[in-house]
């Protein structure tokens, strides 16, 4: 090389410098609007998320706490004209005993509880209160409430004759109105409660007989339609129970199984390939879909019964699979190759090598994937709606035979209802329930990684 | 098969002494989170030499190395104490911008990292983010010249827009050493830059540092003291974090000062 | 009943093991050494004894129905042998109802009962001949491998086997779960197509499904393209929302964040995505609906509560998470030489990562859009609470919509009588959907896996 050479790289080198320390200031004012952004992003993202958690608990959290009335209500023989509560005889047949109880319990069905209740409202409100406003005083109390009232009485008849303090549900309008979610202001026509009932229900309030007490009906009512201010998650929670015990049962067992087969004892070839992709598919797969092999495989074709949690249970069990055969085989290809070798080397099978020495290490990962993969199922809703869960159960079902609903399907039910200024803080109270559900189970998941995390 | 790769040292070895030092450390030390990895290492890299760092694995000459542009930086929990200056500045001047720094050291890793982009566009990578080109001709002309400074021109030219991946490994190195002199750095690092090539590969490495020894300073890290011994002026020999002994590369070899280089160029362990 | 047959055949199995256990120790008291550890000859016999009765009952289980039915129809009278299928179907129903014990509407003919009753024999007489062959075939399977326990036996080797295609088993449920999909979207779409043309229903500009008095046959119309168009309106908007938003995100977290921020935010995202969708439509109900309305009314367009804009946006909300956890795994699999090669050459942060980091990831991340796109074109319960529900062609993203994935929900919830063009269309809408996502997902996954093997 020649001295020229060298003058031009020495050059090049001045100019260079000069060139570079030129553009710096540009670069790294794009540099800091680029890293702006990404913390824009983020920012973003969390406000989004913060609104979205405030708006829900804003709105449910209120709704923990119902409008209740306290009251005395004197169980009057005069009204509650029934006859001795029957006992069985020795000479009685099951079937003669049953029948003198049904027609005792007519009885007690016949008898005006709603006249006891207003009795006792009236002892609370000021002025003489004529028969033609009964409709405004009934209004006041949840309409499921005198039924309360017969089932206490059924179960002790003692009572009657006395005075006994009941807290009953105030009705859904009235918590509406107490609470502010409706307009004040708006004219009386367009108020659900009339006039009168609206000012009783202040006064009530202010005599301190109507309270905001935590809402236990919440938690051990069934929906129910007549009496809005009554409905609860029981029976929804109870469906979400029997479906994920299923889910568990079917898919722990089948997605660890074959999990391992894939991972450790499958040949690598097109076929397995071909499940690899399959399985991958299957985890993308819109839920919705899975609704449609509910429908057609297991109610169409096999005949089980529609809003069962049984077939709900089995459409989240194939949809949860992939996600936990996934989860399962990346926990298995976490164990390196060394502990699989050291326990081949000394003479174990490849059976023996992977259910005493393999598995035992991955399975903090299995049970991670698996909580997050139920906690997945149990927020589903829509393949719910098509095998039928979505229909309106009465009852806390027994069996996952029985109709049933869910937790999704049920805030899905609520937000629907026409009465939306009472079951808009309803559907956010039940969706409170079910995020308390999942997010504890994520916290559960995220610790056990925490806990058994192993680095090789 | 024969490789020509003896390089007429003496005739390279041109009055070092006339030189001026180009980087000098004072009291280096790199901790790594808790653990010092260095413990004050002082040097001077003359101007256009090629000096070479030798050593067990772990001695912390890459460390070192990285030292010298601000590598380290991308490592969490790593810091450095102590001065390093170039042409008299000290790098570690919050008031330096690393961008500048590493535009003036270069440097070219153990393992070939061609960007996963065409020939082309790997060359030209560095002068288009520092803006050096001004036109397309002026681009074309950088990546020419640092093609053939690599001598890896007549080997690409009719492919220049195929991805730089597709090259073998010797390739992919002097792929990535023309990707360095492209941004025409006054230093450069060089971390091990034969440990995954072919002996033909090293031989042609080589013999391109040499070359480039005449207008670039070269410092290379190196564990084959036979390759320290081929191509470096000056050779350091670091152990256990620390600069153990420093001198001509004939010195060091021939004639070690202390008892641990001779126990190590000897064999005795590493 | 079938739990406990289940439950006795595992009491035989444990005292199978017991006796294969015993005998093989019986046997190894001579002094020989056997091959196996005792407790695998327990095994063995025990798998012997349980697993053919158990297949047995499976099978007897799938077939029973079939064949008391074709008995019972051939009982039958031989006017009736003209009846059409559905009509067929719906008297076996009743007479399967009969047999049951459960009541009936309407007159029972005689010969109903008969069949009934005849019905009724021949189950328990299936019962009682499957409780005896299952008896036999365990007793035969448990004398039979007694029998063979010798020192010889390779017992662990017989287990293994069988252990090993148990998992081969449960891995082939995965395929089938496709199977079934495949399936029961085909079968029922054909026998859609049978009353509406494909060219009609994947042509067809008009949604409408209701009986119309003009038009086809009075049948209504089944167009696919105005769900098609409001599916993608709402994709396309949703995924202008999570892309930029995930994506920065993702850099943001894989680059720039500290670690503990970035052990901080993992599972927080973790946990965004597992957030129920149902949730995310109330959501959008309750708060984006009426602020996207309110804002248009500020500014003077006209923005529906429920439309294209408020779905797409929620959805986009949704899937950043989704987008930024497939883009961080992506980004951060990018090889350390790659970022220290463009660092070296004296690149900013920004510029590495847009131009060394994001085109090397570039094939990762489309495949993580896919995956984006294929979740929200089959996302359902956000756009059934929030599209609007409007199945009308029409480009202006401020009105209400509808989609593939609500109009299934509609067509086929509450009634499951596959015999109307109206619910059988939900498997054709099903169907198409599937197909869609399928696309999406393979090219995805492949990609992606392409991506993966590059730098690995």
């Amino acid at each position: 090389m020649t001295t020229t050479n060298l003058d031009t790289v020495d050059s090049r080198r001045r100019q260079r410098l000069d060139t570079v320390q030129r553009s710096l200031k540009s670069r790294h004012a794009r540099e800091r609007r680029f890293q702006g952004m990404g913390l824009f992003a983020v920012i973003t993202a969390l406000v989004l998320v913060t609104i979205l958690f405030a708006s829900i608990l804003m709105r449910g959290v209120p709704a923990f706490w119902q409008a209740t009335l306290y009251l005395d209500v004197h169980l009057d023989p005069e009204v509650i004209q029934v006859d001795e509560r029957p006992v069985r005889q020795a000479a009685e047949s099951p079937a003669q005993f049953r029948e003198r109880e049904l027609v005792w319990l007519n009885q007690l069905g016949m008898v005006n509880w709603n006249g006891l209740i207003d009795e006792a409202l009236k002892a609370h409100l000021p002025g003489e209160i004529e028969s033609r406003q009964t409709r405004d005083l009934r209004a006041l109390v949840a309409s499921g409430e005198r039924f309360a009232l017969r089932d206490r009485v059924m179960e002790n008849p003692g009572l009657i004759g006395q005075t006994i303090s009941v807290k009953m549900l105030a009705s859904a309008d009235v918590d509406v109105w107490l609470k502010g979610n409706i307009d004040r202001s708006l004219a009386d026509s367009r108020q659900q409660l009339s006039a009168q009932t609206r000012e009783w229900a202040d006064y009530l309030k202010e005599q301190g007989v109507i309270r905001n007490s935590f809402s236990t009906a919440l938690f051990l009512n069934t929906d129910s339609r007549s009496s809005p201010a009554s409905a609860g998650l029981a029976g929804a929670f109870m469906g979400s129970l029997f479906m994920m015990l299923i889910v568990i049962a079917l898919t722990v067992p089948l997605g660890v199984a074959s999990a391992i087969y894939l991972e450790e004892f499958a040949p690598r070839n097109r076929l397995t390939d071909l499940i690899e992709i399959n399985i991958n598919n299957l985890a993308a797969v819109p839920s919705i879909v899975f609704g449609l092999l509910g429908a057609a495989i297991f109610v169409g074709y096999l005949g089980l019964p529609l809003s069962a949690p049984l077939v709900g249970g089995l459409v989240l069990t194939l949809m949860t699979l992939p996600t936990i055969i996934i989860a399962t085989r990346a926990a298995l290809r976490s164990i390196p190759p060394s502990i699989r070798q050291a326990a081949l080397g000394i003479g174990a099978s490849r059976v023996q090598t992977v259910f005493h020495h393999v598995l035992p290490l991955a399975l903090p990962g299995i049970l991670t994937g698996s909580i997050l993969g139920v906690a997945q199922a149990l927020g589903e809703t829509a393949p719910l709606l098509l095998i039928g869960m979505n229909a309106f159960v009465a009852n806390v079902p027994s069996s996952p035979m029985d109709q049933a609903t869910a937790l999704p399907v049920q805030i899905y039910l609520w937000q629907g209802n026409e009465l939306r200024n009472f079951f808009e803080a309803r559907t956010s109270a039940a969706i409170i329930v079910l995020l308390g559900l999942m997010l504890s189970l994520n916290a559960v998941a995220i610790w056990l990684r925490k806990k058994f995390e192993t680095r090789w | 098969m024969t490789v020509s790769v003896t390089v007429p040292m003496a005739m390279n070895k041109r009055t070092l002494e006339s030189r001026n030092v180009k980087m000098s450390a004072r009291g280096v030390k790199v901790f790594y989170g808790e653990n010092e990895a260095l413990h004050g290492i002082d040097i001077d890299i003359l101007e256009n030499e090629v000096i070479a760092f030798i050593g067990p694995s772990g001695c912390g000459k890459s460390t070192f190395l990285r030292c010298l542009n601000r590598m380290n930086d991308t490592i969490a929990g790593a810091r450095v104490e102590g001065q390093i200056a170039l042409d008299g500045n000290d790098i570690y001047d919050p008031s330096l911008d690393v961008v500048l720094l590493r535009a003036q050291v270069g440097i070219v890793f153990q393992k070939p990292n061609p960007f996963p982009k065409s020939i082309y566009e790997n060359i030209a990578y560095g002068p288009r983010l520092h803006g050096l080109a001004r036109r397309r001709a002026e681009l074309d002309d950088i990546v020419e010249s640092s093609l053939r400074r690599a001598g890896l021109w007549d080997e690409v030219k009719d492919r220049l827009d195929q991805p730089g991946t597709g090259l073998s490994g010797g390739q992919q190195q002097r792929l990535c050493i023309a990707r360095t002199i492209a941004v025409s750095p006054e230093v450069i690092l060089m971390d091990e830059p034969c440990s995954a090539l072919d002996p033909i590969a090293t031989g042609k490495i080589e013999q391109l540092i040499d070359e480039l020894s005449e207008s670039y300073t070269i410092v290379m890290v190196t564990h084959n003291m036979q390759q320290a011994a081929r191509v470096a002026h000056k050779t350091a020999f670091f152990h256990l974090g620390d600069l153990v002994e420093m001198g001509d590369t004939d010195d060091i070899f021939t004639n070690p000062r202390e008892q641990r280089t001779h126990d190590y160029i000897t064999g005795r362990f590493g | 009943m079938n739990l406990v047959l289940i439950a006795t055949v595992l009491i035989v199995m444990a005292l199978a093991y017991q006796i294969g256990l015993s005998r093989s120790r019986a046997v190894a008291n001579g002094g020989v050494r056997l091959h196996s550890r005792p407790g695998y000859y327990g095994v063995l016999v025990a798998l012997w004894c349980g697993l053919p009765a158990l297949l047995l009952f499976g099978v007897w289980l799938l077939l029973q129905d079939a064949i008391i039915e074709m008995l019972v129809v051939n009982q039958l009278p031989p006017e009736l042998a003209g009846l059409s299928e559905r009509e067929m179907q719906a008297l076996m129903r009743r007479i399967g109802a009969l047999a049951s014990g459960q009541g009936l509407a309407g007159e029972v003919e005689a010969y109903e009962i008969a069949a009934a009753q005849q019905m009724t024999r021949l189950e328990s007489m299936g019962r009682l001949a499957m409780f005896a062959s299952m008896a036999v075939l365990a007793v035969v399977g448990l004398v039979l491998a007694q029998r063979r326990i010798s020192p010889q036996l390779r017992a662990r080797n017989h287990v293994e086997r069988v252990i090993t295609a148990l998992l081969a088993l449960s891995s082939g449920v995965a395929i089938l779960t496709t199977v079934g999909i495949v399936l029961s979207l085909l079968g029922e779409a054909v026998h859609f197509f049978s009353y509406i043309s494909p060219a009609e229903f994947f042509f067809g500009t008009v949604w409408n499904p209701r009986f119309s008095s003009a038009g086809s046959g009075g049948q209504g119309q089944f167009g696919l393209l105005p769900l098609l168009w409001g599916t993608v309106m709402i994709s396309v908007i949703a995924l202008l929302v999570a892309i930029p938003l995930g994506l920065m995100t993702a850099i943001y977290m894989a680059e720039y964040a500290p670690p503990w921020l970035r052990s901080v935010a993992k599972p927080v995202i973790e946990v965004l995505a597992g957030i129920p969708t149902i949730v995310y439509g109330f959501f959008a109900l309750i708060v984006i609906g009426p602020f996207l309305s309110g804002l248009g009314d500020l500014i003077g367009i006209n923005i529906r509560a429920t439309s294209a804009l408020t779905a797409g946006l929620v959805m986009g909300i949704m899937i950043i998470p989704f987008v930024s956890s497939l883009s961080d795994d992506i980004i951060t699999q990018v090889p350390k030489s790659l970022r220290d090669g463009a660092l070296g050459l004296g690149a900013t942060k920004s510029e590495m990562i847009r131009q060394v980091v994001l085109p090397a990831a570039l094939p990762g991340i489309v495949g993580a859009f896919l995956l984006a796109a294929s979740r929200a074109i089959g996302e359902t319960m956000i756009v059934v609470l929030a599209a609007g529900n409007n199945p009308v062609l029409h480009a202006n993203p401020f009105e209400a919509v509808s989609t593939i994935t609500v109009t299934i929900v509609n067509q086929l919830t509450g009634d499951m009588d596959f015999s109307s063009p109206q619910s059988l269309v939900a498997f054709a809408l099903g169907l198409t959907l599937f197909v869609i996502t399928l696309g999406l997902n393979v090219i995805a996954l492949v990609v992606v896996r392409k991506y993966r093997q590059q730098y690995e």
